[in-house]
């Protein structure tokens, strides 16, 4: 059994990508996949079941009074391509701690052997690595392979950054390797040249460049994948050629993080971002 | 020496003088008291059978819940192995309060240490605090084996224990052939006896993974043929001298897992060590190939009898604390099918002796209302002797008696022991509920006598029932962890300690023409 995580930005389109990856990787490949969402929000496996957002294990086990009085029964549910599905769920926004969430849902589904007779697990981790609660994925025994989704913007390659930094701290000690980074293209500048340099810099691969297709979001409104929507179009190709090379992928490597100034450099040197004397040249020629 | 005498005044007396009196007289102007009417009528309204209604209702406060939490049980269970330092990842004074709540009860120092993490540490990670901590609690206190658990805060914030300590292996604070084993404590789950059980299965489970052996049970010279013996979060320090005893009267041998006796037992010889007996590190590998394991709390030792039978595949026979006759009739009946052994003739000797002790005493506890209150597997033990002397328990209180064992819930077991005597017709038992309720029940549903820690002597004195104790903590009793409150020669123990409690009551309620000589 694999087990991987993706993570990336909030608002990246990690679950979007996740979901459409796994649901290729469940129905082409024949993968037994479950799928875990660590997102308080709880819409990591909305497209799966084709529903509104799962009913928590969190909130269940709240409504039950404790973790201990809930069965697996009651927090697993199949959905397309026969994927198992569980949101640990959390807090509303503003109060409690959602990471202890993930580390007491991650625990339950440990203890009561839910990881069994799977091909794979695949972690959904909410934004950045804010605390060690979001960590919990990606430690000793738990997600050996990280895929981190981004986009040419700076924000996402700076998340990006950030996310292998994470991992770093685990991967010496541990088992956590970076599988990839997985372009999910917002159509910026030079996006693929620019991801595939952040890659090699970070020690790995862009292992796929997604195309930005409206499909997507078509498939989505109506709580879908693309496999379910519509699997003739070239969109699911794509999901599927990256869902292929996750399975095969062999290069799994320890990250090397790089600093704030080397990726503005980078992204100076791809024109994302203008070094100071352009800036101050253009203001003066636009007559301000 | 001089020879002057030293006036020393005991508690009671001294607060009597006239200057205390006057000092508490004097403090009250500033605490704004109620009247002692209100007082007075507050305290008989907490007495009456309309509050307890209420006190029953009650969801949203626990008072006085008779556990502890999660650490202060893995702190003991580092401390039943040689030359270990528990050391709890977390904030000092939790590490304080599991010290002093361990050390007030068995009377002895409890060597522990902790990371110490503050403000600084809940917001950066525990980390750094974690391998400074090994570094200098090596260095310091030279252990064979540091035992880690954490605390609530280390929990929250997602401290990774084993990335830690790798990363400590790699900075080179401890060797790599160094053992520290760990275990995870959020005390907002379970009790100290879940603590207890984390940190057991921890510790047999690093060890033996390290080693490299593959269990063979049955197998191996002067391994096969022995037995392991667990005896969970155990209090009484006489208890361990009395398994040995009836083991050795076996003739079998056996391995303690988990042994804390000698550290709560160590002799006053001029010299403080920090290290007193405990179980070898190197047994407990060789422990996966004994014949079999002997679990006297099969409630608090639930992963770890899961550990041992799935992993080692052993058989394990897993009992409550075998308590009165029926229950060591019990253990002794598990020693002979493990061993393949018969019982000992002198066992069932003393096994007679103590019979003849129950019914000379028999006239004075019989049908006696008892209250019992404590850790599951005690209680098993307590509920099942009071049967077999024809003493009732009215009243059970259990406040982590959320558990189960083989499928079965310590409820269900419980009320199906006490359903199958007549003495148990009564008895009903609160489960996860506290001390305050405890004090409702025993006030407006009086009984002879109450049996658990010091804890319950607040609830027995506002209900004037004398209080036997038993069980943890004892904290304002003298040496009775020394006695064993097992096996036959501890069902002697507990009716003396029982039967005298009702002499004295006897005495002290005379009515001026009964106060004899003899009883």
């Amino acid at each position: 059994m694999r087990q991987i995580a993706f993570y990336g930005k909030g608002g990246i389109g990690k679950s979007t990508t996740s979901q459409n990856t796994l649901a290729q990787l469940a129905t082409k490949f024949g993968q037994r996949i479950m799928i875990v969402g660590c997102d308080p929000k709880a819409d990591s496996t909305r497209l799966i079941l084709n529903t509104k957002a799962q009913q928590t294990v969190l909130h269940l086990a709240a409504e039950l009074g404790s973790v201990e009085d809930l069965e697996l029964d009651d927090v697993l549910q199949t959905g397309f391509g026969d994927i198992i599905n569980v949101e640990c769920g959390g807090p509303e926004p503003g109060v409690g701690c959602a990471g202890r969430g993930i580390i007491t849902a991650i625990n339950f589904l440990e203890q009561e052997g839910a990881y069994t007779d799977l091909d794979f697990v695949s972690y959904d981790v909410l934004g950045d690595v804010v605390c060690g609660g979001f960590a919990m994925p990606i430690r000793e025994n738990k997600a050996q392979e990280i895929y981190i989704v981004c986009s040419g913007e700076m924000m996402a390659m700076y998340a990006a950054n950030n996310i292998a930094r994470g991992i770093l701290k685990y991967a010496n000690s541990g088992g956590v390797r970076l599988g990839g980074l997985i372009c999910n293209s917002r159509n910026t500048d030079r996006e693929d040249e620019l991801i595939t340099e952040l890659a090699r810099r970070l020690n790995t691969q862009m292992i796929h460049f997604v195309p930005r297709n409206n499909v997507v979001q078509h498939a989505e409104l109506r709580r879908m994948t693309v496999a379910q929507y519509n699997p003739e179009h070239p969109q699911a190709k794509e999901y599927e050629i990256l869902a292929e090379k996750i399975l095969n992928n062999k290069m799994l490597t320890i990250p090397t993080p790089i600093s704030m100034e080397e990726l503005e450099e980078l992204l100076m040197e791809f024109g994302v971002i203008e070094d100071e004397e352009a800036a101050i040249k253009k203001l003066q020629a636009s007559g301000q | 020496m001089s020879k002057d005498r030293l006036e020393a005044p005991d508690y009671n007396s001294l607060f009597s003088e006239e200057r205390f009196v006057q000092q508490r007289e004097n403090k009250k102007q500033f605490e704004a008291p109620c009247s002692a009417q209100e007082t007075a009528e507050a305290l008989a309204y907490s007495k009456s059978a309309e509050y307890m209604a209420k006190n029953f209702d009650r969801k949203a406060v626990v008072i006085n819940p008779h556990k502890a939490c999660q650490p202060l049980g893995s702190i003991m269970a580092a401390l039943g192995f040689e030359k270990t330092l528990p050391f709890v990842h977390g904030s000092q004074g939790c590490n304080s309060y599991f010290r002093s709540h361990l050390s007030r009860h068995f009377k002895e120092p409890t060597p522990a240490v902790s990371s110490s993490m503050t403000e600084d540490a809940a917001v950066f990670g525990g980390m750094s605090n974690l391998i400074d901590g090994l570094e200098n609690a090596v260095a310091l206190y030279k252990p064979e084996m540091v035992a880690i658990c954490t605390t609530c805060m280390a929990e929250v914030i997602g401290d990774d224990l084993s990335a830690f300590i790798g990363n400590a292996r790699q900075k080179g604070v401890v060797s790599e052939d160094f053992p520290v084993a760990y275990c995870n404590t959020p005390s907002f789950v379970g009790s100290h006896t879940t603590g207890y059980d984390a940190m057991m299965k921890g510790i047999l489970s690093y060890l033996y993974d390290r080693s490299g052996i593959q269990a063979a049970p049955g197998s191996g010279e002067e391994t096969g043929e022995k037995l392991n013996v667990l005896l969970g979060f155990e209090p009484y320090t006489g208890n361990f001298a009395e398994i040995r005893k009836i083991l050795d009267a076996f003739d079998t041998k056996y391995t303690f897992l988990g042994d804390h006796s000698g550290n709560y037992d160590s002799p006053a010889t001029g010299e403080y060590e920090y290290y007193y007996g405990g179980t070898k590190l190197a047994d407990v590998p060789l422990a996966a190939n004994a014949l079999a394991t002997l679990s006297l709390q099969k409630y608090t030792l639930k992963k770890t009898q899961d550990y041992i039978g799935q992993t080692w595949k052993q058989p394990v026979q897993a009992l409550s604390t075998p308590l009165g006759i029926t229950g060591t009739d019990r253990l002794l009946e598990a020693i002979s099918e493990l061993t393949g052994l018969p019982v000992p003739a002198s066992l069932t000797e003393e096994r007679g002796r103590v019979v003849d002790a129950l019914t000379d005493s028999h006239p004075y506890i019989h049908g006696k209302r008892v209250a019992l209150v404590g850790d599951p597997d005690l209680l098993i033990g307590l509920i099942g002797f009071c049967l077999e002397t024809g003493m009732e328990p009215v009243h059970i209180v259990c406040s982590n008696g959320d558990v189960d064992f083989n499928d079965v819930k310590f409820k269900n077991e419980a009320e199906a022991l006490l359903a199958a005597s007549p003495y148990g017709s009564e008895a009903k038992l609160y489960i996860g509920n506290d001390l305050w309720h405890m004090r409702s029940l025993l006030l407006n549903d009086p009984v002879d006598l109450a049996i658990g820690s010091s804890h319950l002597k607040f609830a027995a004195k506002d209900a004037d029932v004398p209080l036997v104790r038993v069980g943890f903590p004892i904290f304002d009793r003298h040496h009775m962890h020394r006695y064993p409150i097992l096996g036959y020669q501890g069902a002697l123990n507990l009716l003396t300690l029982i039967v005298n409690t009702v002499l004295d009551e006897l005495d002290r309620n005379n009515s001026g023409f009964n106060y004899d000589l003899v009883r």
